[in-house]
């Protein structure tokens, strides 16, 4: 899974408040290039708020952020993340998400969406753009919808075009909130699909916030239990998930694992 | 006199009238977006020159700001024609009516596009080009569209700056003429025909500005 010494994410001490309310306490968290991460945990717990803070929607209060080295703050920078557009520019060209809630372009087809970013941002002529952006949906298993607009798709649809989207912008790390969460139960199978393909490239960082333990437990290299913005308990998740050692992530665990012992 | 003496001079005010409307509707989209765009997404102190400027015209009457740019101004420096003046107050006017509009519709735009576009590291420039003007575009065009309805009837008011709109000659018939009935009845249903020009080439830019975005909204 991992074969490099230095972090590819690295929050040193991060402490991250909504006014009086602490969503991540003095937080310390790693993880490795090409590593596959599964946060899982009661909601609030600050998992979603990791990603969130990660792909600079999020300031923090306290502490420090590194991506590839880089760190979040500049010293000396101004605005709310401490840094200069040019900065967080240089951030974000490292990450990609995909939101619960799909955040497509209602205004655009398929393939716009998936081609604007690389044509406005990266400066790919429309030609390579669109190449590009019909390889990604002909691995999502959508090279047919690619003239459709989002109202015409369905939630699983739209979750694997947002997918498509972000990786059109060929990120290093992959951040995915909770991917299946706003989906009808039978649409959950073909989202999971292209993530557990994703899985399988070496160099792709990928960080999963999820409610879905089967599908946390497939993918992940590491487990990562969170309470009360802190993680309790993290592993790999035949030990975390199967053997947990402390209480409260036995207690949430606990339908999954009675699942598997009924043999569901 | 008959109806078909009293049509050519009101004719005649009703092609000052559409003039007007056409150049300050014009000219008021353009401060419109210009305004809302400043108030909605500018630094804070482009935000406070649009908010000053909205709230003064919001804020005053279209009468009396016709009086100060035609009988104040000229004597504090500068003096235009009445015709300028006219287009002049029309378009402030309708300028910062249509600036809360579209500074309303940008913010209406869902969070949750902000946060995509920000992923796919847009700049803030590029968010609002390509991103939330396209989507609040055809959100605003019926309330401008009724803004531009109204800017046509507010003409009316030029004529008390000696501008020779419709309304200016429909009073000098009846001045000279004393045929009430007639002059008025013409002069509302030259205003409604004009009304509903307007009214369906706005419906027409609603259309054309839809045309690109997603299809029939269900």
């Amino acid at each position: 899974m991992t074969d490099t010494q230095d972090p590819i994410i690295k929050f040193s001490d991060v402490t991250k408040r909504f006014g009086d309310l602490v969503v991540l306490d003095h937080f310390d968290f790693e993880v490795n290039l090409g590593e596959k991460v599964a946060l899982i945990g009661p909601s609030g717990s600050g998992k979603s708020t990791v990603l969130r803070i990660l792909m600079t929607l999020e300031t923090i209060q306290e502490g420090q952020i590194e991506l590839d080295g880089i760190p979040y703050r500049e010293p000396g920078g101004h605005g709310p993340f401490h840094a200069s557009a040019k900065h967080l520019h240089n951030i974000r060209s490292r990450v990609g998400m995909v939101f619960q809630g799909f955040n497509l372009f209602p205004h655009m087809s398929v393939l716009r969406n998936i081609t604007e970013a690389p044509v406005v941002v990266l400066g790919l002529s429309k030609r390579e753009a669109k190449e590009r952006a019909m390889q990604l949906l002909e691995m999502v298993g959508l090279a047919d919808k690619a003239d459709a607009f989002p109202t015409q798709l369905s939630g699983g649809q739209k979750q694997r075009v947002a997918i498509a989207r972000a990786l059109a912008m060929r990120p290093r790390v992959m951040l995915f909130d909770e991917p299946t969460s706003a989906l009808d139960p039978e649409l959950v199978g073909e989202v999971q699909e292209v993530i557990r393909g994703l899985a399988h490239e070496h160099d792709l960082t990928m960080l999963l916030v999820t409610h879905e333990m089967r599908f946390a437990r497939e993918i992940a290299d590491r487990v990562c239990f969170f309470d009360k913005g802190r993680i309790v308990e993290q592993g790999p998740p035949a030990e975390v998930m199967v053997n947990p050692q402390e209480e409260r992530t036995q207690n949430f665990l606990a339908p999954y694992l009675a699942d598997r012992q009924a043999g569901v | 006199m008959t109806g078909t003496a009293l049509l050519p001079p009101l004719l005649a005010g009703a092609k000052i009238t559409a003039e007007l409307t056409i150049a300050s509707t014009f000219i008021g989209a353009v401060l419109a977006f210009a305004a809302g765009i400043a108030r909605g997404t500018g630094g804070r102190l482009i935000r406070l020159i649009a908010a000053v400027y909205i709230e003064i015209f919001r804020g005053t009457s279209l009468l009396v700001q016709l009086f100060w740019l035609y009988y104040a101004l000229p004597l504090l420096g500068p003096s235009i024609g009445p015709f300028t003046t006219g287009v002049l107050a029309l378009s402030l006017n309708i300028g910062a009516y249509g600036a809360e509009v579209v500074r309303g519709s940008i913010l209406a735009v869902a969070r949750a596009q902000h946060e995509a576009a920000i992923a796919l590291n847009f700049s803030r420039r590029q968010r609002l080009w390509h991103i939330v003007l396209p989507q609040a575009l055809p959100e605003m065009m019926p309330p401008l569209g009724n803004l531009a309805v109204q800017n046509l009837k507010d003409t009316s008011l030029v004529s008390m700056i000696t501008i020779a709109d419709l309304t200016f000659h429909a009073q000098n018939l009846r001045n000279l003429t004393l045929d009430t009935v007639p002059i008025y009845s013409l002069t509302l249903l030259l205003y409604f025909a004009m009304a509903l020009i307007l009214m369906a080439c706005m419906r027409g830019l609603e259309r054309w500005v839809r045309i690109g975005g997603s299809p029939a909204r269900s």
